[in-house]
């Protein structure tokens, strides 16, 4: 079976969807102020092994680096609210590059299982 | 089986490892974090050799075109030879053979390589005087304008690369070169996609070099260029690129200053308004240089606009701190 990221054209149209979706997540101001002063290439190519990853790519991501990786922003107030409103622009960003919903609802799950990671749950 | 070669060590690849693999074996130190080419971490540099394509996916235009490319991803199937980000390169030496002064605090340096320097227009070079101290530049020249470099220098007060430039002690004197580095460059393909180009002070040095050298590329696509100072005695070069304007339809010129009354021909206002007021962002290439408190609201600016993120290239100039045991590039 192949995976969405195969399907979407893998990861040179990853570069566009990384674009709508760092373009989604910058513009909303519930979300916008955890990425004020980060380097936009870096913040952008952590984005990319995000959704090479909850769309089935080749990714080493562990939960480790999840939490890691956000636990600077736990101070900063991040939370669940927080982590829906990354999985609204995820589907809104896949809505726009033509995926179905079923589909889109299977990424919302997987990304949804990193949720306790990225909050220093689990 | 392919060899690698990097720093002096030779690595035989097993047949299906890695660059990154490869040299971390070889017990290199190399930067790298998700292993699946996301993340841009373990970019190096092929000197010589086939670089495979899906080692470069992602990348913008202007590294592919240097070489760089991701060692993660990359099985190739030749003999490559490798240099990491932070291996000393090659100097060149060079001859400073004309100083002269552009604006108030800008001087105009021009430098003769001894021997061949290739470079892109818009990059920039480190300059090592002899006693080490070093500062870097961006080169406001094309290769085609001949053999020397051309370097727009502001002379900052407590400067003392640039308070040395302008003594007469620097004519002639011999300096070493580094380089050239930077992806703020032109590169050939999509001649009609609008461009962008902004810049402060001396940032206006590489946006010459990338706007000459998109017009002598044939770019037909509109080219806006907005030169920002805080005062009208910043601004310099305003004839040529005038002059320029009036030859080639495609081709605007702004300057813009932040404080004084209004010169014929100069705006007074903000820059990063006026630059983005300035029509659509979206699909363009932008190209931002100097400032750089400017060019990261600019950047995020010209990516909410529209603009994808491959397609907007900057150079901020940092400054050096004031004299100290440093020597790091300005
Ligand atoms: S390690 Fe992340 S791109 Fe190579």
């Amino acid at each position: 079976m192949t995976t969405l990221y195969d399907q979407l054209g893998g990861a040179a149209a990853l570069d566009a969807a990384v674009d709508i979706f760092y373009r989604k997540m910058l513009s909303d101001e519930r979300v916008s102020r955890f990425f004020e002063g980060v380097d936009m290439e870096r913040q952008a190519g952590k984005q990319k092994a995000f959704l090479t990853m909850v769309l089935g790519g080749p990714h080493s991501y562990t939960g480790k680096d999840m939490r890691t990786g956000h636990a600077h922003l736990l101070e900063k107030g991040l939370n669940d609210q927080h982590v829906d409103i990354v999985i609204e622009h995820l589907g809104g960003t896949l809505k726009e590059l033509g995926v179905a919903d079923d589909k889109i609802a299977e990424v919302a799950a997987l990304a949804n299982s990193v949720r306790d990671h990225v909050l220093g749950r689990a | 089986m392919p060899k690698l070669l990097c720093g002096g060590k030779a690595v035989e690849l097993g047949p299906t490892e890695t660059v990154l693999e490869g040299l971390l074996r070889a017990g290199l130190t190399v930067a790298h974090s998700c292993r699946a080419g996301a993340c841009q971490s373990c970019l190096v540099r092929a000197t010589e050799g086939l670089v495979p394509s899906e080692a470069q996916v992602g990348l913008k235009d202007t590294q592919k075109a240097e070489g760089y490319f991701l060692a993660c991803s990359a099985r190739p199937k030749t003999d490559l030879a490798v240099s990491l980000p932070d291996q000393a390169e090659g100097l060149t030496p060079a001859h400073i053979t004309h100083v002269a002064w552009l604006a108030e605090s800008v001087l105009r340096v021009e430098l003769a390589p001894t021997k061949t320097f290739a470079y892109r227009a818009g990059q920039f070079v480190n300059v090592v005087r002899a006693d080490g101290l070093t500062r870097s530049y961006s080169l406001a020249n094309l290769p085609g304008d001949g053999p020397t470099l051309t370097l727009h220098v502001r002379v900052v007060s407590q400067g003392r690369m640039s308070t040395w430039l302008a003594s007469p002690g620097a004519l002639g004197a011999l300096v070493n070169l580094r380089g050239p580095a930077g992806s703020c460059f032109y590169v050939e393909g999509r001649p009609t996609q609008p461009l962008l180009l902004v810049g402060t002070g001396t940032g206006l040095a590489p946006l010459y070099g990338i706007l000459r050298d998109a017009l002598r590329a044939g770019h037909s696509g509109p080219i806006r260029l907005f030169h920002g100072a805080r005062t009208p005695r910043g601004l310099y070069l305003q004839d040529e690129l005038r002059a320029l304007a009036s030859t080639h339809p495609q081709v605007s010129y702004t300057a813009c200053v932040r404080e004084g009354a209004g010169e014929a021909g100069v705006t007074v206002g903000a820059l990063d308004e006026l630059a983005m007021s300035a029509g659509a962002a979206k699909d363009q290439r932008v190209f931002l240089c100097g400032d750089p408190t400017l060019v990261t609201a600019l950047r995020k600016r010209a990516f909410l606009a529209g603009a994808r993120l491959r397609d907007i290239y900057s150079d901020p100039f940092i400054l050096a701190p004031p004299p100290g045991p440093s020597t790091e590039a300005a």
